[in-house]
């Protein structure tokens, strides 16, 4: 599916993903987890990559392989390489007053393996769940 | 389209959040508000109620990340309470159980306000 950079497609993007964990199995533990990640890796696109600007599309696909169910974000905003990612310290953060900074460490935790690429034709971001 | 909404009421000096639906970063802001005017109002004591809030991302968390620090310093609090599993997992996830009052009965967290005054 793709989707207009907006908030208010969250929703719709976490229903789709969910009834695909569903098909393949995933128990609700597992959909949860799955369905969560999704939300916080589109969330980082309409905030970082897109910078809130509407007009831009963001295309969400599901696959699978014998081993592997996988979701895959794709943009064409800034790259956000979250390899480089360092753990956030909550308590620290909220001392600061911060609301944010945790979706990518949420991300890691949630998901078995987590990949990105970035090239000329835009940004991916691979969440991956062992089946 | 928006499944999030807010039911409030008071019990003395206690403001309970009712949330309903889902928290993410489209639907953080409503919450947001809902806090903001509370402590306008200077109203610090917040029982926030989960039990029929069916999911929760990091941007609602936020929501709790940014206020909490600043209600403890004008003598109140966000209790929150009646989280299902699958949201408790979340704040769990982040630790917040050392950093918040989380108690299971909204009645538990009205009252720990209460007997405190």
């Amino acid at each position: 599916m793709d989707v207009s950079a907006m908030t208010e497609n969250l929703q719709s993007v976490r229903d789709f993903v969910v009834s695909h964990a569903r098909k393949h199995g995933f128990p609700d533990s597992e959909t949860e987890e799955i369905r969560l990640a999704v939300d916080e890796a589109m969330t980082n696109v309409i905030k970082h990559a897109y910078e809130y600007d509407s007009s831009k599309r963001i295309y969400v696909s599901v696959g699978s392989d014998h081993e592997n169910f996988w979701v895959a974000i794709q943009d064409t905003g800034q790259a956000f390489d979250i390899s480089n990612y360092i753990e956030p310290d909550v308590a620290e953060r909220v001392r600061q007053r911060k609301k944010g900074g945790v979706g990518v460490y949420l991300i890691k935790k949630l998901m078995d393996k987590v990949e990105y690429s970035t090239g000329r034709t835009g940004n991916e971001i691979r969440l991956i769940k062992k089946l | 389209m928006s499944t999030f909404s807010i039911s409030k009421k008071q019990q003395e000096s206690v403001h309970i959040l009712q949330l309903h639906g889902e928290l993410d970063a489209h639907t953080a802001p409503d919450l947001e508000q809902e806090i903001l005017k509370l402590m306008d109002s200077k109203c610090y004591n917040i029982v926030v109620n989960f039990s029929t809030l069916d999911y929760i991302s990091s941007a609602g968390l936020g929501v709790f990340m940014a206020y909490i620090e600043e209600l403890r310093d004008l003598g109140g609090d966000i209790k929150l309470t009646d989280m299902k599993p699958s949201v408790y997992n979340v704040f769990d996830l982040l630790g917040f159980p050392t950093l918040y009052d989380i108690v299971d009965a909204e009645q538990q967290a009205v009252a720990k306000f209460i007997n405190t005054e």
